[in-house]
């Protein structure tokens, strides 16, 4: 079966979206991140959804949702790379992804994750 | 009813000179422009105008102007409309081009008629009710060219208004000018959101300097662009809020409260700045 695969780099957990976001895919990524945070007891975990250019009600709500999840698992999350057209369809969706952190690209949302850099 | 209608088309091609004479004079002494140019053209469509409405009324009566037969007259008027509002003129003046013909038609009419007057009375209404449809038809069709200059006038004032501009390194501006509504949100958005990508900004400053209004729509349509450009992560600043809009803002109860808000767009340069870790330092000496 499909799967999104999750790295671990140190104490953090990298996800990358680089297919299309379906509904199957998308619970199994929650499913398989959540075990992982717990597994690996990592303590930043960042998503990349650069290379995702289409949501729905659905995947809009399972991306804020797996951010939620990771976060309440004391993982910081960051979400980073997030298209124009996502961005505008998420907020006319009404999912603002309040307290989920953003970050323009990988690199910026390293940082973020990297140890006293973040206060 | 056939009959008489076929009568008014032929009197229409028979006296067409007359009668292009009479209409002309008519509408020189109404809309009162004499420009030899405007006159040549006017004569021009006047003419090409009584033929095809000859010919219509020939083809396919009075009653009908919506006939096929009568398209080609219907298109000149169109055309001829649309000149108009390019040109200036006014929905009346528009109008009389049609409605002037009517004074030269009847006394033709008159003339022609002059030993039956249930024919002519019959000639005379039907002659009304055509050009009443025809004129009617010329309204609309100047209003409708008209609509059309002022929705392309509003896209190219959409397309004008709305520049992001780079302040510095990382630092985005989108001075708004104007009323916000949902189109031209989207626009805004659209705009900063990719120019935020193109420049991989982290701040961008939203000035509603020359914002004249706030209400509650255009505050949510300021939150909106604030959160997309939150989730593309990048932190927006809205500077530029004058002290009526302060005072509105608060009083229809509108939450500001998550978006870092100045007074000026160099306060919110500083802020800024000082996030992106840059400072501008006074030279000494």
């Amino acid at each position: 079966m499909e799967r999104i695969p999750i790295l671990k780099m140190g104490d953090l957990l990298l996800v990358t979206i680089q297919v299309d976001m379906h509904d199957r895919l998308a619970m199994t990524l929650q499913d398989d991140l959540t075990t992982r945070i717990v597994k690996d007891r990592a303590k930043g975990v960042l998503i990349d959804i650069s290379a995702l250019d289409l949501v729905d009600s659905f995947i809009g709500r399972m991306i804020n949702n797996i951010a939620a999840m990771a976060k309440i698992l004391d993982a910081d999350t960051v979400l980073v790379g997030m298209q124009p057209a996502v961005a505008i369809t998420l907020v006319e969706l009404g999912l603002t992804l309040e307290g989920v952190k953003t970050a323009l690209n990988v690199e910026r949302g390293m940082s973020m994750l990297k140890p006293g850099s973040q206060p | 009813m056939r009959n008489e209608t076929s009568r008014l088309g032929d009197i229409i091609i028979k006296n067409q000179a007359e009668l292009l004479e009479g209409w002309l004079t008519s509408l020189v002494a109404r809309i009162g422009r004499r420009d030899a140019n405007a006159e040549n053209e006017l004569r021009q469509q006047a003419s090409r105008f009584l033929i095809l409405v000859g010919n219509a009324v020939n083809n396919a009566g009075t009653t009908d102007i919506d006939n096929a037969a009568w398209q080609d007259a219907r298109h000149l008027l169109g055309e001829i409309s649309a000149n108009r509002v390019r040109q200036g003129y006014s929905s009346i003046e528009t109008a009389n081009f049609v409605f002037s013909l009517k004074e030269p038609l009847t006394s033709h009419l008159r003339a022609e008629l002059a030993g039956q007057p249930d024919a002519l009375v019959e000639e005379i209404s039907a002659t009304n009710g055509l050009f009443d449809k025809l004129g009617l038809f010329t309204v609309e069709a100047y209003q409708k060219s008209r609509e059309q200059v002022i929705m392309r006038q509003q896209q190219e004032l959409l397309e004008l208004s709305t520049p992001v501009v780079q302040l510095w390194k990382d630092v985005l501006a989108l001075p708004l000018i104007g009323t916000l509504d949902s189109a031209r949100t989207q626009v805004v958005m659209e705009s900063l959101l990719q120019k935020i990508i193109d420049t991989s900004a982290s701040i961008a400053i939203i000035d509603i300097t020359g914002v004249p209004t706030v209400d509650t729509l255009v505050a949510q349509h300021l939150l909106k662009t604030v959160a997309a450009a939150r989730l593309m992560g990048a932190d927006c600043i809205i500077s530029g809020i004058r002290p009526q809009i302060a005072q509105t803002i608060v009083h229809l109860g509108v939450n500001l409260e998550d978006v870092i808000t100045k007074a000026t767009l160099a306060d919110a340069f500083q802020v800024a700045l000082q996030r992106t870790g840059s400072a501008i330092v006074r030279n000494q000496g």
